[in-house]
Parts: structure tokens; C-alpha cells; sequence
């Protein structure tokens, strides 16, 4: 964090010190259930209180959208959001819970949205007042984005009327808002797109329905939306007609972290095995490494059998990569950023999932219990991450997309499509 | 040893300043100019035959130019002529180095010249002032089961004569010298390991050359039958060559990773640039994800073994307690990207990876005698867990 502070400008410095000041006394207690790790991961109503309450409490405090001009319920500051996120990561706060909202929706409406769409949504959307979901996929088309069907037909009065299916969509049963990829022209794959916000909640039993998906882990979460004849005014459209494709690149941007704008993150964000917290970057507290000396293996210490032990320190090792790797991707004249970007999100999702899947191979039997069983050692937590490790392998451009991704932007290879 | 987190006292920029920087631009452009790869095609692969041997495959033009920048002595101290520059600067020359595939004992001096500082005597002193004059070492130490062991050379010295053999020697027919690991037997100090310089053309040394699968290097077996020993050859400091070489290490495991990491990408964009351009099936080869995504996976290994080796290098530098502990992190990771993009390097090449006149054998050769010296990948993640488990035991 001293190398973070020694960098930074007379404003951010004082921002800093702000910070610091306010979290010192306002970080509240933690919940009475099993704290979250990211905002998509928002399920309940308890979460959402929960959550919601510490979003509305940052954001008054100045923490959340320090950034966004004033006039759209911003802080009104130059590049101190970093310093925000880094202050609450610092200081252990838990999650911001409008993960869609401030994550993707902002930045989205902030660069393509009217100046009324920005001044009437934005202030709610950074307090969390207004809950944002994400209409981007459907049965239909999830690798391939640009084939949603889902249609939005214009109408005379400047009205849309939408009609269509979206699936795995974070937060909907909570949401008052989507953002929307819509097909606004049958004839043409990518400039036939346009892109909406929707007022979702006001619809709900009417022209919108939204109804839960089981994850397989048995939590819920998920939601799949279908639309019968949603009339929309044309003042939620953001940008032109057949440019959806276009503004789906700025939020696809800032989901990645990629995008111009820095979002709003806070304390828990990112996994225990690849926090750059303190104990993350000490081998001899490696999670897996405790695990691998309390499970047993053929009547010994489960590190003792050198098959596991290899693969233990394999998978060490690869933690320590990605954290290297992204210190890596600060070093101008050693690295190519955006080739280094480009493979941050595969190979953080795929460590997860292979950790996960040697973690139950060390625990053995005791791999079967559920995180419900009082028994299962670590809390339960492999098996469950292991099975929620394919929302992150899925989710966001599958790791076969990404690798395509690598091949065609980075090796310069035709596109496979 | 206890515990650290490595970014405490490291700067976050691997301290790759702009002298790094100078380095790094100097030596692409240099190799790119002096050894493009028909060159060295020519020079390391115009006889086919195993039989003859690897000694002759090298420009010593090019190996004099090497000299005359002062790249042997970029890690020798100032105060002893040298250019004393980091492990970082190292790391990056050395990738360039290994990029080219370059036929010479750069990598055995750089090491040689890390083990004698390590030393810390006059006698080591001296010879790395030879190191800056532009004689080359190479470090002799392995026994005939090919350990890296410290402590397993099977060399003697026995009333100033050393005797014995010591196995896989790099580019022992190159060298100038040998940095050469034995156990001195005396009354007072039975069996201790010391480290001792001796010329390649010294009485009773006889050097046999292996005949191996790797294009760019030589190898050999040296055989000593009484080779005199003077005091002012023996580097090491009494009782202190163990520790020395310990200190060592974590350099010598950057150094070839270094150069590993180097060839790979060369690996990586000679097979991109195949794929970019041949045809099967009306489509360039790289529009199948059989082939785009094997070489995806390549790219992020390789980045990845460079995140290591800029951190062990950089911990070399400023963190040595962490140093070994990340340079075989750097080793094992490099020694897998290689392991598997040398294997696609072939494979996605088709027919034409499997001939002798396709360039992409060369390296895979290079990369396969890479991968083992110091210890291949399972090895140092052995070693990686006995470093780990036994901090954890003290701390405790």
C-alpha cells in the first residue's frame, strides 16, 4: 500500500488519508451468514440488506462513485476511485453488492447514455437505492453474444416494444433496472443490435417475468427474464439504433476491468487464493499446503506422499505466477500489457478451478461432504468451490473464448467463426 | 529462514530500470542483426550426422563481438572491472541470448562469475578479473548420475592434486576454465567441498566430449589424473564453498530459465507465424482451435515463467532469504512452458516440423538440455516443498 500512496497526486493523497479516517470507524461488523465474495453472488433478501445498508454508507461517506461528475450523484474527483477501492480493500470492508450496477451498467450509461438517462439513473445506481441486472445472454447465445434474439420492435410515439427470453442473469429478482442487448434488425448480424435500459421491477407480472435458475450448487442467484410485449420509450436507448454492439464492448470493457473508467470495488473482492493479501504471498500458509498436512493419505500426512506433494507445489506455484503476472503487467519495457490483460481472466478462473479439484483430491473421501456436514474439513468449502469454479470458467467469455481471444488479438491468427 | 512476503522489500517494477531497459533493446537488436535464424541454422545444423559432435557449432567471430560489448561481465562487480549490473538486467540479456539460440558459453561464465562472487576471496577476485579480460568458466560439478547436488561431485583433492571425473560439463570444449566443485582431503579438513579454478589445457585434465542431442552446446566428461593445484587457485574460502554456491544458486536457476524463457518465445512466434500463413483445408491453420488454442495456452505459460524469473531475479537483488525459494519457482515454470510449447512447436508444424531443414527442431533440442540442467521441474518442486516445509517447521 506505500507503493500505491508514494504514486499518488496532492488530491489523491488527501483522499487517501480521508479514507483511511472513515473506514477506521465505519466498517460494519460482519454478517450473520457466510460473507460473500462478489456482488453477482447476491441471493437473498439478508443479502441484500446487508449489503445494500454498507454501499449507501460508503457512498454517502464519498467512497463509491468519487469519480462520477456531481450533477450525476458523483464525488466530482480525478482518479480516486483506486484510491477508495484500495483504502476498502486495506480495510477489510465487505463486498458492494451492485456488482452489475456500478461495475458495468455505470461506466456503460456514463460514455453512451442521454444527459437526462445519466442525471435520473446514475445517483441511484452508485447509492444502490436502484438495483441493476445484466440482459446480455440468452438461450440461444452465450458464447456467441451477437446472436441474441431478442427483439425490439419500434413503434410509432417513440415507443420500442420488446419481446424475448434472457437467461443467467445476477440479481434480477432484485433489480429495478437491466441493461439490455436487443436485436432491433433481423437482416444484419452485428450492426443490428441496439442497446436499452430497462425499467424491469415496475413490469414485473405484467409484461416481464422473472424466474429463478438453480446453479449447481443448489444456490440461487440466477434468473431468466422473458418479455411479452414490453413497451419501452425511446429515451432509453442508449446511443443509435444498430450501435448495441459498440456500447456491449464498453461494458464488456469494465467487467473485465479493462475499461477507461476505474469502478467501484471493495474489500472482498476477488478469492482467498488469489487476494493479494498477506497470507496469500506466504507459501507456508498456502491453503492447499495446510490441507494437504491435516488430511491423511494411506495412513500418513497426505503432503508425505510425493505425487500430492508435487502437485501442491505445481499449483503454489501458479498462485504465485498470477500474482507476479500482474505485477509484471505494470512494468512497461518488460511487458506487453495488453497481451498480459488479455490472460488475466482465464488463467485466474482456471487456477481456481484446478485448485479446487486437487483440494478434493487430497481430502479423499472427505471430498464428498457438503459444506452442511460438520465433518468435512475446511468447512466444506472445496467441493463447493469446486462446483462454483465453473461459473467463473462460463461466466464473462468461456476460457474457450478466451483462448480465441489470445489467438486472434495477440498471435495476429484467423478468426474461428 | 522465516517466512516473507516477497513484495515487501522488492520494488514493484522488478527494479528493470532504464540501464535494463538499454540492455534489453541492445541485444534484441543485436541478435536479431548477427544471428537470424537461417544463420544459425547454418552454422549449428549443416551436418546431420550426431556422431560428429556439437564442439565446432559456433561463430567465434560473433562470440568476440559478445566479448567486446562486455556481456560476460555484466553481473561481475564494478569494483572488480565488471559492469555490476542486477539479476534483473541479467535475466533480460540472457532471454535475448536464448531467443537467438545463441552457441556459446555465455550462460556457464554469467554463472561462474555469480558462484565466485559468491566467494567473496582475492583467488575469486582474480578470476573474475579474467572474466572481464574475456576468459570464459564453466561450472564442473555433477557426478556421474548427473546430481546438482552441492555436495555429490566426486573429485578429489589429495596433497595439491585433484583427481577424478566429473560428468556433464557445458560447453567444456569452449571454455577457458573450469570452476570446478571437489572434496579436499587433508588431515584437518577431511572431504570438504571447495571450489577450485583450473584451465581447460591443464596438465592432466583430459576432456571427452558426450555426444548430445542439443545442436547449440557442447558437453563433456573431464577426467583429472593428478592436475596440480596451486593455493591461488582454490576460490573458495575454507569450509565456506557450500554456503557460497548456496548463495549461488538462485542465480544460476535465473540464468537458464532466463535463457529457456527466451527460446520459447521464439517457439511461440515461429509456430503463430506458420499458423498465419499455411493452408490446409482452404484456411490458414490457425482459424482451427486445435491449433489457436494450444498456442493460447503456450503464450500464458511462457508469461508466466517470466513473472517467475523477473521476480526471483529481482529478489536476487534485493530479498536474498526469498531468492532460492522463487528461483526454483522460475526453474520449474520454465521447464514446463518449454516441456509443452516445444512439443506443439513440432506437432503444429505437421510434416514439415518432423525434416531436419525446418528450423523449430533446433530449439526444441536447446529447450530439452535446458530443461535438466540444475534439476528439471518435478526436482525443483521437490526441493521447492523441502524449502517450504522445513520454514514452516521453524516457524511453528
Amino acid at each position: 500500500m506505500s507503493e500505491n500512496a508514494k504514486r499518488d497526486t496532492p488530491e489523491q493523497q488527501e483522499f487517501r488519508s480521508y479514507c483511511r479516517d472513515w473506514l477506521a470507524s465505519n466498517v460494519p461488523p460482519p454478517p450473520n451468514f457466510k460473507p460473500l465474495r462478489n456482488g453477482a453472488e447476491v441471493a437473498t433478501q439478508e443479502h441484500l440488506a446487508y449489503y445494500s445498508a454498507w454501499q449507501k454508507s460508503a457512498y454517502d461517506a464519498g467512497l463509491v462513485g468519487c469519480d462520477y461528475p456531481v450533477e450525476y450523484g458523483g464525488g466530482g474527483r480525478t482518479r480516486c476511485q483506486s484510491v477508495a477501492n484500495q483504502e476498502m480493500l486495506r480495510a477489510k470492508t465487505p463486498i458492494l453488492p451492485g456488482a452489475i450496477g456500478l461495475g458495468m451498467a455505470a461506466p456503460t450509461i456514463f460514455f453512451h447514455g442521454s444527459e437526462a438517462l445519466k442525471q435520473r439513473l446514475l445517483p441511484k445506481l452508485l447509492s444502490g437505492e436502484e438495483v441493476w441486472c445484466q440482459g446480455f445472454s440468452e438461450p440461444g447465445a452465450g458464447s456467441d453474444l451477437a446472436s441474441v434474439q431478442t427483439f425490439a420492435e419500434r413503434k410509432e410515439d417513440n415507443k420500442w416494444v420488446i419481446n424475448g427470453h434472457k437467461v443467467w442473469t445476477s440479481t434480477a429478482q432484485f433489480a429495478t433496472w437491466m441493461i439490455l442487448l436487443a436485436r432491433t434488425d433481423k437482416s444484419d448480424k452485428y450492426n443490428g443490435l441496439t442497446y436499452f435500459v430497462v425499467p424491469i421491477k415496475s413490469e414485473l407480472g405484467k409484461s416481464v417475468t422473472v424466474r429463478p435458475l438453480i446453479k449447481i450448487t443448489g444456490e440461487t442467484g440466477f434468473n431468466e427474464e422473458l418479455f411479452d410485449d414490453l413497451e419501452i420509450d425511446d429515451s432509453y436507448r442508449l446511443d443509435d439504433v444498430g450501435k448495441g454492439w459498440q456500447v456491449a464492448m464498453t461494458t464488456l470493457a469494465h467487467e473485465r476491468g479493462a475499461g477507461p473508467l476505474t469502478t467501484p470495488m471493495s474489500g472482498g473482492q476477488g478469492l482467498p487464493e488469489v487476494r493479494e493479501s498477506k497470507d496469500a504471498s506466504e507459501p507456508n500458509a498456502f491453503p492447499l499446503l495446510k490441507l494437504a498436512q491435516g488430511c491423511v493419505r494411506n495412513g500418513n500426512p497426505a503432503i508425505d506422499d510425493p505425487v500430492i506433494r508435487d502437485k501442491v507445489m505445481n499449483m503454489l506455484i501458479r498462485q504465485i505466477g498470477i500474482k507476479q503476472h500482474r505485477r509484471l503487467r505494470g512494468v512497461s519495457g518488460l511487458a506487453d500489457r495488453e497481451r498480459l490483460a488479455l490472460q488475466d481472466k482465464l488463467l485466474g478462473t482456471e487456477y481456481l478451478q484446478d485448485a479446487a479439484a486437487l483440494a478434493l483430491e487430497i481430502e479423499g473421501s472427505a471430498g464428498t461432504l457438503s459444506h452442511f456436514d460438520t465433518s468435512a474439513p475446511d468447512r466444506g468449502r472445496w467441493p463447493l468451490a469446486y462446483l462454483s469454479s465453473f461459473g467463473g470458467t462460463i461466466a464473462a467469455g468461456t476460457s474457450e473464448i478466451q483462448r480465441n481471444i489470445l489467438g486472434e488479438r495477440v498471435l495476429g491468427l484467423d478468426k474461428s467463426k | 529462514m522465516t517466512a516473507t512476503t516477497q513484495t515487501a522489500q522488492q520494488p514493484k517494477d522488478f527494479g528493470f530500470d532504464a540501464d535494463a531497459l538499454a540492455l534489453k533493446d541492445v541485444a534484441e537488436k543485436f541478435f536479431q542483426d548477427n544471428l537470424p535464424t537461417q544463420k544459425l541454422h547454418a552454422l549449428v545444423a549443416h551436418d546431420s550426422n550426431l556422431e560428429h559432435g556439437t564442439a565446432s557449432n559456433w561463430d567465434t567471430d560473433l562470440w568476440q563481438q559478445i566479448v567486446d560489448l562486455g556481456w560476460l561481465m555484466v553481473g561481475v562487480p564494478e569494483r572488480i572491472g565488471g559492469m555490476g549490473m542486477s539479476a534483473v538486467t541479467v535475466a533480460t540479456l540472457v532471454e535475448q541470448a536464448g531467443r537467438a539460440a545463441l552457441p556459446g558459453p555465455l550462460v556457464p561464465t554469467l554463472n561462474a562469475s555469480y558462484i565466485l562472487h559468491a566467494c567473496g576471496t582475492d583467488n575469486a577476485d582474480a578470476a573474475l578479473s579474467l572474466i572481464c579480460e574475456g576468459k570464459t568458466f564453466s561450472y564442473a560439478a555433477c557426478n556421474q548420475f548427473g546430481s546438482w547436488e552441492h555436495d555429490a561431485s566426486e573429485l578429489v583433492i589429495e596433497d595439491d592434486k585433484l583427481t577424478g571425473e566429473v560428468h556433464f560439463v557445458q560447453d567444456a570444449q569452449k571454455v577457458d576454465y573450469f570452476l570446478v566443485n571437489a572434496k579436499l582431503l587433508n588431515a584437518n579438513r577431511g572431504g570438504e567441498t571447495t571450489l577450485v579454478a583450473v584451465a581447460a589445457n591443464a596438465e592432466g585434465l583430459s576432456i571427452e566430449p558426450n555426444a548430445i542431442i542439443d545442436l547449440t552446446r557442447d558437453q563433456a566428461r573431464l577426467q583429472f589424473d593428478q592436475t596440480p593445484i596451486d593455493k591461488e587457485q582454490i576460490v573458495s574460502a575454507p569450509g565456506k564453498a557450500l554456503k557460497a554456491l548456496h548463495l549461488a544458486t538462485p542465480a544460476l536457476l535465473v540464468t537458464i530459465s532466463a535463457d529457456m524463457c527466451g527460446a520459447a518465445e521464439w517457439q511461440l512466434q515461429t509456430t503463430a507465424e506458420y499458423a498465419r500463413t499455411r493452408k490446409q483445408f482452404d484456411r490458414n491453420l490457425g482459424f482451427f482451435q486445435a491449433v489457436k488454442h494450444p498456442l493460447a495456452d503456450f503464450m500464458v505459460a511462457i508469461d508466466l515463467a517470466r513473472s517467475h524469473l523477473y521476480n526471483a531475479a529481482c529478489a536476487i537483488d534485493h530479498e536474498p532469504d526469498t531468492a532460492e525459494q522463487f528461483a526454483r519457482m522460475a526453474k520449474a515454470a520454465a521447464s514446463d512452458a518449454a516441456s509443452f510449447g516445444s512439443a506443439k512447436s513440432v506437432q503444429l508444424h505437421g510434416g514439415i516440423g518432423f525434416t531436419w531443414e525446418c528450423f523449430v527442431h533446433i530449439y526444441l533440442k536447446r529447450q530439452l538440455h535446458s530443461q535438466t540442467l540444475f534439476g528439471d521441474a518435478t526436482y525443483q518442486r521437490a526441493k521447492l516443498a523441502e524449502l517450504i516445509l522445513n520454514q514452516d517447521g521453524e516457524t511453528a
